[in-house]
């Protein structure tokens, strides 16, 4: 996994793009876009952790897929523990 | 012969090094298995003693033996010990341990000394259960229900839960290593196809172990620190939702039992072909059960709080996803079974606990679908019925195929064979022992007697004295290989590398293994299974007894 | 690059006697890196399933409690973060090409900024517990729900905000305080010249763990500060 090294002009350009979005975030949050900001929000949030696993953590460049199956098995499972759980509280009757 | 019948004299991992540090400090996957297989028998019996206390106080109807707070106490710490200090190490940790690198064809697990850290988390996790224990114990069920573990309790939540936190870290742990082990260390030529059904059994229960762990840790932490500063997180009283714990508890606490079951299940797979002299019947199929029991596993927790307050459409939900994950169970009893058909068959010890598995977790598996039913889950939750279910699966089933793969791969771990007539009247009793004591809890359950009360209406004496009887019956088969496990240490035949005639890398080196577990890696060119080519030993097999050897030797 | 399996007399002596070449070595100790991060997805999931549902339920007194988060002491520490994440990145690139010097630099303004993170966080905690936002005996909440200046808040409600607040910031913190210890493991490991081209495994895989804790503080940050600031 270490084989390929990420050329340095890419992992400055993903922090920038970092602290562009966070900045982004903070301001959006501002705005009053109704439910749409918390949804605005997440998927500002997802768009960095992408950056961070696939360039700074190096899934873009792993040579086999383990490790995609591994993030995506976990996030998966969450979504699981999230979803299952809501179907509960979101028919509940009070 | 001859020569392997003086295998116990070379080296090997159990010779190579002697004293206590070469114990405590080895990072010899083989002998962390037999540091565990020591701690596990010890709490083994710490829950034992527990259960024959509960089966003695219900020997009658009145609350006579001990007081009710006691009675609380008993059976939380009953199934705390058995659950988190036993059942989930116990395969994995003893059985798994020593063999998926034998099996693999490496040398150790992929991290050593990490498989050693777990070890040490599980004795200091046991220690604290232990203080815990005798410095008054815990009293709200071993599924510490919030709020009165959190708030209304007057007993060691906080020891308890931190004691279980620390031992869920061991789990983790273990099932990261074989993950890891299982798909980088795999000899030259051990491609998946070939690998055991062992293997892909605790591969599924690694992932459970690794998934699912980390959801009780961190609501245990939760309960801490609620119980410690009294928030609300979890208390009606104080806006919270008694039922988060519950989604959270489960969560994890159902996938634990197929923890506890898919080794198990491994283990059948691994002595029934052996002893049918044939190769397993739907490898594919096997092998995918596993990993779908993992998958599915997930998906089904709520099916423990159907009347605790969820909703109507969520039970509809969990109940049906409940019926899906009987199937891939049900396709292993399937296989097993024709793998079984038109086989040559031998009732060695190993064989008779993997036939007494397949029944009993045959019948604790069925009586789950009894408890996926809503309409009949609402009349028999909490009640005794739910408990002989799960004893079914987890005595009748993985306890069984624990002592099924004691029994067979004891020649290997110890280099000595067991008494083979002992063992086989000691798996008799267990299994006479066993139904005595849980069949009559199925017909308690329905007739309405409660879990966890500790006195009872007079006209359920009758049964509850017949599940007492059989309980000291199954004390009794349990005790027994215990003694003579010992006894064979000194004074059992010599083991030859391979008495069983079984397939399997592990089989291919002495009995027991040297250090590093092969004189020559070894370089896979053949399938699984292939029992055609395996001629049939003699069971028991002749071998030169210990004073031969010594005299040879 | 892996070592040639015939020149066993050669082999380097970073290389753990059960595995075969130090390729094996490097990927064994990455896919467990990876898996533990996982494990750790599922552990810090398990609050984020809390949050959820008491946000859910309980959003004026969530969206009060977050207003009052200092939200620019907030926005500050994820710049934080971001930054110690980069530095990781070249701190492991300069192991890449053997560069010790510029490692150490790295790894020591990783910490710097890991530290400076806790220390912020600090601040930020010495203030709700000026405010008695602290849940326990003197927990008490002054705030208003946004755009609706009148309306009660239920204390309870408003305690579980900042229950989830502390449990789920703390457990971070106490993740950030693992990573300080690791990182200072490494710099001087690092200063002692043992991480190369052939052998940086623990520089990457630390790595892996640092940006792991990252990316929670990225969920975290818009989840707990930034609910309905609009107003």
């Amino acid at each position: 996994m270490s084989e390929h090294v990420v050329p340095l002009k890419t992992n400055v350009a993903v922090w920038l793009a970092l602290l562009v979005l966070t900045g982004v975030t903070t301001g959006v949050a501002f705005i009053d876009l109704g439910p749409l900001n918390t949804i605005v929000a997440l998927v500002i949030a997802t768009c960095k952790a992408l950056m961070v696993v696939l360039i700074f953590m190096h899934v873009k460049y792993a040579s086999d897929k383990l490790v995609k199956v591994v993030v995506i098995s976990a996030i998966f499972f969450l979504m699981l523990l999230l979803g299952l759980s809501l179907a509960d509280y979101s028919t509940r009757l009070l | 012969m001859a020569t392997a019948a003086i295998t116990a004299e070379r080296e090997n991992y159990l010779n190579q090094e002697y004293g206590i540090k070469s114990w405590l400090l080895t990072v010899d996957h083989k002998r962390i298995a037999l540091l565990y297989l020591l701690s596990i028998t010890f709490f083994f019996f710490i829950g034992g003693f527990f259960a024959l206390l509960i089966r003695l106080e219900l020997l009658t109807p009145a609350g006579d033996l001990v007081q009710a707070d006691t009675y609380n106490k008993l059976f939380t710490m009953h199934g705390q010990v058995m659950v988190f200090f036993f059942l989930i190490p116990s395969i994995p940790a003893v059985l798994g341990n020593f063999l998926v690198p034998l099996m693999i064809g490496a040398k150790d697990l992929a991290f050593p000394r990490i498989n050693l850290l777990s070890w040490y988390l599980y004795i200091i996790a046991g220690v604290l259960m232990l203080h815990c224990m005798l410095t008054g114990g815990v009293d709200t069920g071993w599924t510490f229900y919030t709020p009165f573990s959190t708030a209304f309790s007057n007993t060691k939540v906080i020891e308890a839960g931190l004691a279980i936190f620390i031992s869920g870290f061991s789990s983790i742990l273990t099932g990261l290593n074989f993950v890891v082990t299982i798909h980088r260390m795999r000899a030259p030529g051990m491609t998946w196809n070939r690998l055991p059904l062992f293997i892909w059994a605790h591969y599924a229960t690694s992932i459970i172990q690794l998934l699912g762990t980390p959801v009780i840790a961190v609501t245990l932490v939760l309960v801490v620190l609620e119980r410690a500063l009294h928030l609300g997180i979890f208390d009606p009283t104080r806006g919270g939702d008694p039922l988060l714990f519950q989604h959270l508890f489960w969560f994890y606490s159902h996938p634990a039992v197929y923890i506890m079951i898919l080794p198990a299940m491994g283990v059948v797979t691994e002595i029934v072909p052996c002893f049918s002299r044939k190769r397993i019947f739907g490898y594919n199929f096997v092998a995918m059960s596993s990993i779908g029991i993992a998958v599915l596993g997930f998906l089904v927790w709520a099916h423990h709080m159907f009347v605790a307050g969820i909703s109507l459409y969520a039970a509809l939900i969990f109940s049906a996803l409940s019926y899906l994950v009987a199937v891939p169970s049900a396709i292993k009893v399937f296989n097993w079974t024709a793998t079984m058909y038109k086989g040559s068959i031998t009732f060695s010890t190993p064989m008779l606990y993997a036939f007494g598995f397949i029944g009993l977790f045959t019948m604790g598996g069925l009586t789950g679908l009894f408890l996926a039913a809503l309409g009949i889950d609402v009349h028999v939750t909490d009640t005794y019925f739910v408990i002989a279910h799960f004893h079914y699966i987890m005595v009748g089933g993985a306890v069984m195929g624990y002592l099924g793969g004691m029994h067979f791969w004891w020649p290997k771990i110890s280099g000595r064979m067991y008494p083979e007539s002992l063992g086989r009247l000691a798996a008799l009793i267990v299994f006479l022992g066993f139904n005595l004591t849980f069949f009559p809890q199925f017909i308690l359950g329905y007739l309405g007697m409660p879990r966890r009360y500790w006195q009872y209406p007079p006209e359920f004496q009758v049964l509850n004295v017949l599940s007492t009887a059989g309980s000291t019956i199954l004390a009794v088969g349990y005790l027994l290989p215990m003694v003579y496990f010992l006894w064979s240490m000194r004074y059992g035949k010599i083991a030859p590398a391979n008495p069983w005639g079984a397939s399997g890398l592990e089989w291919r080196t002495s009995s027991p293994p040297p250090t590093f577990n092969f004189d020559q890696a070894p370089m896979v060119d053949w399938e699984a299974y292939d029992y055609e080519n395996i001629p049939a030993p003699e069971i028991p097999a002749p071998q030169i007894s210990a004073e031969e050897a010594r005299i040879a030797g | 690059m892996p070592d040639s399996p015939i020149a066993v007399a050669h082999h380097n002596p970073e290389l753990q006697h059960h595995f075969a070449d130090m390729e094996q070595q490097r990927d064994a100790s990455s896919l467990g890196m990876w898996l533990f991060l996982a494990t750790e997805i599922m552990f810090f999931g398990g609050m984020f399933c809390a949050y959820l549902i008491y946000r859910l339920w309980y959003f004026p007194e969530f969206a009060a409690a977050s207003n009052s988060l200092d939200i620019t002491l907030g926005t500050v520490n994820t710049a934080v973060l971001i930054c110690s994440s980069l530095t990781v990145v070249l701190a492991v690139h300069a192991a890449q090409i053997g560069k010790r010097q510029a490692q150490v630099i790295y790894l020591a303004l990783t910490l710097v900024l890991g530290l400076a993170f806790l220390g912020i966080k600090a601040v930020e905690w010495t203030s709700k517990f000026k405010e008695h936002h602290i849940p326990g005996a003197s927990f008490h909440f002054e705030g208003e729900v946004p755009g609706h200046p009148g309306q009660p808040v239920d204390q309870q409600h408003a305690q579980i905000f900042f229950s989830l607040y502390f449990a789920m910031t703390g457990m971070h913190a106490l993740h950030m305080i693992i990573g300080v210890g690791i990182f200072s493991y490494l710099l001087y490991y690092a200063w002692r010249g043992r991480y190369t081209p052939e052998y940086h495994t623990p520089l990457e895989n630390s790595g892996l763990y640092w940006h792991f804790v990252d990316i929670v503080w990225i969920y975290l940050f818009p989840l707990l500060y930034l609910i309905d600031r609009k107003k």
